[in-house]
């Protein structure tokens, strides 16, 4: 229940009495945000006395007559406009003349009422501006939140970044001191080290370039029709430099082509996260199993590992950004993690989800919808 | 040096690890590693080192912290050089130069991260009564 202040500014004490009243058990659904709201009334006899309240504590909507004895209607508006203050104002006028309602309308009102109106003209108006507020106010508090979330995730990336490099300077700093010996093996390691680093450092930056061109809605997509059969080949086949020295065999369980209208890309991010996720997590000599199923109206892609799997509590944070799950067992496994919050994103900009079932030291499976019949947008929306 | 002296070192960064191992290899240490605070208590069952080089945050927040204070009821005349990152990261101050603080941090040196070698080694001759 939100409850939002009206102040009625009349100098007719019917006028004050009967808007009071209409207003007093009124109480709706604003549609948009689905929030039921209730009013508070205030009256003001004169201009000056609406100011006055409005300067202690601004109402969110103002029913303001033009004719008042004092200051007028139009001279509260400038008020309020050149105080900048956040609140609606309806202008009740009794001969609503063009060129009271230009005047108002320049000056910020929002909204008229012309006398004389009934009841259900009061509601509608005041129901209309009301339903503004709520939206208004709703979108304020999304932006926050949104800002709050960009900027928790740039502190994580700082860090995420900060880690390699950390690393990398070590090592710099160690071969400028000349304190690593004379074994020429051990500079030949601390170049490998150097370069692991660096690509995932590399990997890391193009799966956040992936990931805001998705979430900002840049990426442009082109929607082609798709063999899901055929991308996986090419993910298997990508990932067999990593697969074939730790003796990981994988195999694709679809006997027919399986279409879609789809963005080639992102079908190809979605299958090679997976699939390279799974032979990373792997155990050297164990197998991977890529399926692509379909139903009528939906793709089924399912990746099945026979590696180190995960407890409840860390599949149900896996897919969000940056979350790595940190054990003995990953600890030498480098990762952005990102793959896996893009692949999720993807998911839903298709109108279908992912999700993990796993068994720690026994495997796990990863299985992400998409439905075909999802009519693609230009951009891609934030999910 | 007489005999090669053994420096144990437990961080859970491979990297870290693996820099240090090799310059204190370089300077004539032994070194035994341990990539946690549970590993480091497995190794001590079967070594007993010279000294421990300690990273304070692995997985769990502090193990450091009860790993140290393992070390010294094990070994109570094994020096302890404890490294942190908590006063790059955090901006928390705190210290092993009083008497009082090394009551409760089970260290003999505490040392910010990231090390100086020049410093590191110092600090490790000193503690084990090295004449330069």
């Amino acid at each position: 229940m939100e409850t939002l202040q009206v102040l009625v500014c009349d100098d007719e004490p019917g006028m004050r009495m009967s808007v009071a009243r209409a207003l007093r058990d009124f109480t709706f659904t604003a549609s948009d945000v689905n929030a039921e709201v209730r009013l508070e009334t205030d009256v003001a006899e004169t201009g000056e006395e609406a100011v006055k309240k409005i300067d202690a504590a601004p109402p969110h909507i103002l029913l303001l007559d033009h004719k008042l004895p004092g200051i007028s209607g139009l001279d509260v508006l400038e008020h309020i406009a050149s105080k900048k203050i956040d609140m609606l104002t309806i202008m009740i006028t009794a001969y609503a003349s063009i060129e009271t309602a230009v005047r108002a309308t320049r000056q910020g009102a929002y909204d008229f009422l012309a006398k004389p109106f009934t009841p259900a003209e009061l509601k509608n108006a005041v129901r209309k501006a009301a339903e503004h507020v709520i939206v208004a106010q709703h979108a304020r508090k999304l932006a926050r939140e949104k800002r709050q979330v960009r900027f928790q995730f740039i502190s994580v990336l700082a860090h995420e970044l900060k880690a390699p490099l950390g690393a990398i300077e070590g090592y710099m700093q160690l071969l400028r001191d000349g304190s690593a010996g004379d074994d020429p093996e051990v500079y030949r390691q601390i170049i490998e080290r150097c370069m692991t680093r660096t690509a995932y450092m590399r990997k890391m930056i193009l799966d956040l370039l992936d990931l805001t061109r998705i979430e900002s809605g840049q990426k442009k997509r082109e929607f082609v029709e798709v063999d899901v059969v055929a991308s996986a080949r090419t993910a298997i086949e990508t990932a067999t430099p990593d697969a074939q020295p730790r003796n990981i065999e994988m195999r694709l369980l679809a006997d027919h082509p399986v279409r879609m209208r789809a963005d080639a890309g992102e079908i190809e991010i979605i299958l090679n996260n997976l699939v390279s996720n799974a032979v990373k997590y792997n155990r050297d000599g164990g197998s991977v199993e890529v399926k692509i199923a379909e139903s009528e109206d939906t793709v089924i892609i399912s990746v099945s590992d026979t590696g180190i799997g995960m407890s409840e509590e860390e599949c149900a944070k896996l897919f969000n950004d940056f979350v790595r799950i940190k054990n003995r067992k990953t600890r030498d496994i480098l990762g952005s993690g990102l793959g896996l919050s893009i692949v999720k994103k993807l998911a839903h900009a298709y109108g279908g989800d992912a999700t993990v079932a796993s068994r720690p030291d026994i495997g796990s499976t990863f299985t992400v919808t998409l439905k075909k019949a999802f009519i693609p947008t230009g951009t891609m929306l934030d999910s | 040096m007489s005999t090669k002296k053994t420096i144990m070192v437990v961080d859970d960064d491979s990297d870290y690890r693996f820099q240090q191992k090799v310059q204190l290899e370089a300077s004539g240490y032994t070194v035994v590693e341990a990539d946690s605070a549970e590993q480091a208590m497995e190794e001590l069952e079967k070594t007993r080192p010279d000294l421990a080089l300690v990273d304070l945050m692995m997985e769990e927040m502090d193990a450091g912290f009860t790993l140290c204070y393992h070390i010294k009821k094990k070994y109570p005349d094994v020096p302890i050089i404890l490294a942190t990152a908590v006063t790059r990261e955090t901006g928390l101050e705190f210290d092993a130069a009083t008497s009082e603080e090394r009551s409760w941090i089970k260290a003999d040196v505490l040392l910010a991260k990231p090390i100086r070698f020049d410093q590191l080694r110092r600090e490790i001759e000193r503690l084990l009564g090295i004449a330069k």
